[in-house]
């Protein structure tokens, strides 16, 4: 306790500004050296273990051949090249359906599952943030029921009724069902909750309707969470091979024909190391690029009773 | 919602239910669109399931009801279900509080770097769940050969003298997929103790310390963990669920069906009814004790999480 009068002159200080950052940091509440010391070795280790596969990709994606099948393994690559990509071209361009139709299809099938559940998600999540009529406690609760279980407990269903509505073997089967994917109505309507109540009146009291309260003044607050939602779907819908539902060859998305390639044994494993290295680089790159939007609507993720 | 304003909350209550729900057009309006959807491919799904687990059903004959026999069979019958059910538990038990505490303990350790190491260490964190099925390059690693990566460390470390066939040996199965699963694990509830570490009000730290809060540790236990308990509860939900849903990794990593069935899980063991066997009412019968076991969990453990700090 002898340090308490010190930390005590410390307290009422304001908040520094960015430019002191580094100063305030060293001068941070209750910090051991022993403990920093621990905490960075428990950091190092773990890290190096989590990142050693994501390293092993990357390396493995330069490899020339003969690096790939050495004895004993190396995971750093020394001669790297970038043969594997230029095999991975040569067998998009021998592929049965043109390579950029499978990118195209991609591109239709993530733009039409994000664009779709932005809009169809904040559009419901407005109400259950900022209105109260009945009925709105239950509607949310079944929502959050529903990040209780994974999708693979309905699929069996699912597969049915998409059959019955007659969108099976079209782009709308994986598209549609992405619609109501339930953590982005929970994250949006959870952001939505803290936008501030007089923001909404004002705009009342000058004769805006709902709907357009909602385009104008609501929308453009939750940049952050509309980022989040496209991200967070892209992510589920781009490992997706779609092919439960789609049969056509000239439907099917990228992550299938990519698939495709790794599934070619011995002789493509430079291209298949290719192909493991897009899938993974993909999603971490959109990641990358909006981290502060998404750990930004993550501010608000926790559940309230 | 202008007009509802307008009436006083006591006589709100007392106007007739379709004048309520005609004030509220629009804001039922607004919801119509994703709830529908939200009815049809979810709602309606496990509904249904629940049904279908009372009946036959093979995709092309109508349904034949045959009450509980389905679930008879599956606990009383089936030794595959009940090494499956096992397999589940244990990826539960195991991986789903590890993990939980993982996502915790690396949060809280990233918090206290500076903004750009701790945007960094998040990315390589958080990578491993993101990837897709990039996490096939642990068949490199357990290759069974000398040529696997394991292999070839352990060998070259003299702690083994002969390969070992990873994915082909019983015992070393579930070791090695909950491992792998670990790894693929710091996913959404991650990112929200990340995000929601980042809220805590600096000035309670100061407080606390005037208070006699001696170490980070304590901090972390009186001050942290209370102020973000609604994120906690939400990773607790995350985590939960993904524990109970493994099935890729094993069917990627050891096959379906796996050696002896040492990898089995319940998904796994649903896909093998719903996709190849196309028994759809004993698949169904799995999925809805998949669904009640991972709600059941889960509100069991927001139920404990409640009592925290209270």
């Amino acid at each position: 306790m002898a340090k308490l009068p010190e930390n005590i002159s410390k307290a009422p200080q304001p908040i520094q500004p960015p430019k002191h950052r580094l100063r305030a940091h060293k001068r941070k509440l209750n910090r051991s050296m022993a403990g920093n010391t621990l905490l960075f070795i428990v950091m190092g280790i773990c890290g190096v273990f989590m990142a050693l596969p994501l390293v092993m990709i990357i390396n493995n994606a330069l490899k020339p051949l003969d690096e790939i099948y050495q004895f004993p393994p190396r995971i750093f690559v020394r001669n790297p090249t970038l043969e594997n990509f230029s095999d991975l071209f040569v067998l998009m361009n021998d592929s049965w359906v043109p390579f950029s139709r499978y990118i195209l299809n991609t591109i239709i099938i993530t733009m039409g599952g994000m664009l779709g559940h932005v809009i169809v998600a904040s559009l419901a999540a407005y109400p259950l943030a900022k209105h109260k009529f009945p009925g709105k406690d239950f509607l949310f609760s079944i929502v959050v029921l529903s990040l209780m279980f994974s999708w693979t407990v309905t699929q069996i269903p699912q597969y049915m009724i998409i059959s019955w509505m007659g969108i099976n073997n079209t782009y709308l089967a994986l598209i549609l069902p992405a619609w109501s994917f339930g953590m982005g109505l929970y994250l949006m309507k959870q952001f939505m909750e803290q936008l501030p109540d007089s923001l909404m009146e004002s705009a009342r009291l000058q004769g805006a309707n709902e709907w357009q309260i909602f385009w104008h003044i609501v929308m453009p607050n939750v940049k952050p969470a509309w980022l989040t939602l496209a991200i967070f779907q892209f992510q589920q819908m781009w490992g997706n091979t779609g092919s439960l539902f789609l049969r056509n060859e000239e439907l099917k998305p990228l992550q299938f024909a990519l698939q495709q390639i790794t599934a070619g044994g011995v002789s493509r494993a430079g291209a298949a190391a290719a192909v493991t290295f897009v899938i993974a680089a993909v999603p971490i790159i959109f990641f990358l690029v909006c981290q502060s939007s998404i750990l930004e609507t993550m501010t608000t993720s926790g559940m309230k009773d | 919602m202008s007009l509802t304003k307008a009436v006083h909350p006591e006589k709100y209550h007392k106007l007739p239910m379709r004048s309520v729900l005609w004030r509220n057009r629009a804001s039922y309006l607004m919801m119509a669109p994703y709830f529908v959807l939200f009815f049809f491919f979810t709602v309606l799904p496990v509904l249904m399931s629940m049904g279908l687990s009372f009946t036959y059903f093979n995709m092309l004959e109508a349904p034949k009801f045959v009450g509980w026999n389905n679930y008879v069979k599956l606990l009383l019958d089936d030794d595959i279900f009940i090494i499956a059910l096992k397999n589940t538990l244990l990826f539960a038990v195991i991986t789903g509080p590890i993990s939980y505490m993982l996502c915790l303990l690396f949060a809280w350790i990233i918090n206290e770097f500076s903004p750009k190491i701790r945007a960094f260490l998040t990315l390589v964190f958080y990578a491993p769940s993101i990837c897709g099925n990039a996490y096939m390059v642990w068949n490199l690693i357990l290759t069974g050969d000398r040529y696997g990566y394991l292999n070839g460390l352990l060998l070259k470390l003299d702690i083994l003298s002969e390969p070992i066939l990873w994915m082909q040996t019983e015992k070393y199965i579930m070791p090695v997929l909950i491992v792998v699963q670990l790894w693929l694990s710091l996913g959404t509830g991650f990112l929200s103790f990340i995000a929601g570490l980042q809220t805590v009000d600096k000035g309670m730290y100061e407080a606390a310390a005037i208070d006699g809060v001696k170490n980070r540790w304590q901090e972390l236990y009186f001050v942290t963990l209370p102020a973000m308990k609604p994120q906690l509860m939400f990773g607790a939900v995350m985590q939960i669920t993904q524990s109970f849903a493994v099935a890729d990794i094993s069917i990627n990593l050891a096959g379906n069906p796996s050696v002896n069935y040492a990898g089995a899980t319940v998904v796994t063991h649903l896909l093998d009814y719903g996709s190849t066997r196309l028994d759809m009412g004993y698949a169904s019968a799995i999925a809805t004790i998949l669904f009640l076991l991972m709600v059941g969990t889960n509100k069991l453990v927001q139920k404990l999480l409640r009592r925290v700090g209270e």
